[in-house]
């Protein structure tokens, strides 16, 4: 059996935690994995806490419980960290990778005495500068396979120009913007 | 070849059900099944299947609009969930009564109240007794799977009865997972055209539908209706081993996972199987002698095969997504036990678990407990609790 890695995205509806857990799912499914992705359905309202998941394995998958105890969290709006215990059942080894403008030491007080590798990443800023608009996921996607090494970084970007290619045939300009956030993301996430 | 995707379980099935490009499909929205329409919708929107589409103004309306779609000599289909499905429910029984071979996706969901939107087996459970063949599905695979192989079920000549193919609400019909589809070219072929021996549009020879049975003739019908059931069963199986000869996909009455020498075995139905599974390959790598029974097919209920099957156990678990609320277990367990009675299995203690009612999650650890309890159970022999909730506050 081989192993599975777990992540949990906690965001807010209407910021797209769903649509970067089907992202990162299809990024890794174009990589030849197995994979899950979905969405923990609540009460649906703009700006309520949300949580999303994926499993992502070599091997075919066969449970469907949530994650309790995830390899890595992502977080994409930091007033989530008062709000939910994020790091609950994170595992030590893993890492929790937020979306702030502050660095891992400063946010790390927020975390419960999580001891574990923590990572952050100004989403928003790389966002304004190569979208034009605030869309976190683009970036933080590419935070969470530079952190997770999940796959191949090479063979993940290839997947990612395919997807937007796809996603954006009506308009191709918008598509190097968004190569641009998950290229810097990349480079920039701190705490590696 | 077949092709490698990822899909949702709705997915899965609105993609079966563009391959098969029924004559006919009439639904009425209702969470988690919605998306299967809303595919649907665009693909006859988008002219890629030439199926009618009749958007109704409730779930009765759904069926009685496949009724008269099927009855005019159309191939007809429909999506629902939990109280869309409460909703048809008259409609169920003139369907099948009169034999008509509608194929339905049931993406069960908590039948209300209190009102509850997630996943339990309240709405399908409820619909056992209606005449439908029932098949049930671990995962996307699975659904699609299942949703090719209906029409086969319900269209031949020695069944002629409606077919509803069950998923878990959210749990698969929401969530992206890998699956193997076949080319359209393979499934028109497998699936076949539909001739049916007598409809309302055959002017050659015309026929009345749904008139008064009186008790000169309704028993017989009904009992031709419980001898159409008892066929399905064989040609359940004929239709799963052409489909095995197309893909490689076993399916039978109910799949057995490491049973082999499996001391105590716990039987459960769609997504949680997979949970069970994945808790097995764990407590054998412990050395543990844990099994799993996954019944696909419940209705018609194979109850010597099961009964046969599960003889062998010192402890079986059965586990239900829905509550009787009648003092002596869910459905799956009491259709279980009585068919082991009847057929004379003695040896395996029987218990029964009532979980995961209006969506609450199956964790691996309500699994692993449950098989823990099952070997504490086959060591002695002694049951203190037959009728069991897991994962419920009280």
């Amino acid at each position: 059996m081989g192993r599975i890695v777990e992540i949990r995205w906690h965001g807010r509806g209407g910021q797209g935690a769903k649509t970067a857990s089907l992202l990162l799912a299809d990024a890794a499914f174009d990589t030849g994995k197995y994979i899950q992705g979905f969405p923990e359905y609540g009460p649906e309202r703009m700006g309520a806490p949300l949580t999303a998941y994926n499993r992502i394995s070599d091997d075919k998958i066969t449970i469907h419980s949530n994650i309790y105890e995830p390899d890595y969290v992502v977080v994409i709006d930091e007033t989530l960290l008062e709000a939910v215990d994020v790091t609950v059942g994170l595992k030590e080894d893993g890492a929790i990778i937020i979306n702030t403008t502050k660095s891992p030491d400063e946010v790390r007080p927020l975390l419960k005495g999580y001891k574990g590798k923590v990572c952050t990443i100004d989403a928003r800023t790389i966002s304004m500068e190569t979208l034009g608009r605030y869309f976190p996921n683009t970036p933080m996607l590419g935070a969470v396979v530079k952190v997770s090494k999940v796959m191949d970084e090479e063979t993940f970007l290839n997947s990612m120009i395919g997807s937007f290619k796809h996603k954006f045939a009506s308009k191709p300009e918008v598509i190097e913007g968004n190569m641009k956030a998950i290229e810097r993301a990349m480079q920039e996430v701190k705490g590696l | 070849m077949a092709i490698r995707e990822r899909l949702s379980g709705n997915e899965a099935v609105a993609y079966a059900m563009k391959q098969i490009n029924p004559d006919v499909v009439a639904a009425f929205p209702i969470t988690p099944s919605t998306e299967i329409p809303q595919y649907f919708s665009a693909y006859v929107a988008n002219g890629e299947v030439n199926t009618e589409f009749i958007p109704v103004e409730s779930e009765h309306s759904a069926m009685s609009a496949c009724i008269g779609a099927q009855a005019a000599g159309g191939r007809a289909m429909t999506a629902t969930s939990a109280n869309g499905l409460a909703l048809m429910w008259e409609m169920l029984y003139i369907a099948s009564g009169a034999r008509l071979p509608i194929v339905m996706a049931c993406v069960n969901r908590a039948l209300s109240g209190p009102i509850n939107i997630h996943n339990d087996h309240s709405d399908s459970m409820g619909a056992r007794d209606s005449g439908w063949i029932q098949l049930y599905s671990e995962s996307s695979q699975e659904a699609y799977d299942n949703m090719l192989m209906a029409h086969r079920i319900a269209e031949h000549p020695d069944v002629l009865l409606p077919v509803m193919v069950c998923q878990d609400g959210f749990i698969t019909s929401h969530a992206i997972e890998n699956i193997e589809l076949l080319e359209d070219e393979k499934v028109k072929e497998f699936v076949g055209e539909y001739k049916p021996a007598h409809y309302l549009l055959n002017k050659e020879n015309p026929i009345a539908i749904g008139p008064l049975d009186h008790f000169t003739h309704y028993f017989e019908h009904k009992r031709q209706q419980a001898e159409a059931m008892r066929n399905a069963k064989k040609v359940i199986l004929e239709v799963a081993d052409e489909f095995y000869k197309l893909t490689g996909r076993k399916y039978g009455y109910f799949e057995e996972y490491k049973t082999d020498d499996a001391e105590v075995c716990i039987v459960v139905l769609n997504s949680t199987a997979g949970t069970a599974k994945f808790v097995v390959d764990k407590m054998r790598e412990e050395g543990k002698k844990v099994g799993l029974v996954k019944p696909r097919v419940f209705r018609p209920f194979p109850a010597p095969e099961i009964a046969g099957a599960l003889a062998r156990f010192k402890a079986v678990a059965v586990m239900d997504k829905a509550d009787s609320f009648n003092a002596a277990g869910g459905p799956l367990f009491t259709e279980i036990t009585s068919a082991v009675l009847a057929h004379g299995a003695t040896g395996p203690k029987f218990i029964n678990y009532i979980y995961g009612l209006g969506g609450r999650d199956v964790k691996a650890d309500d699994i692993e407990f449950i098989y823990n309890k099952l070997l504490e159970i086959a060591a002695p022999g002694k049951v203190d609790s037959i009728y069991n909730y897991i994962g419920v506050r009280e």
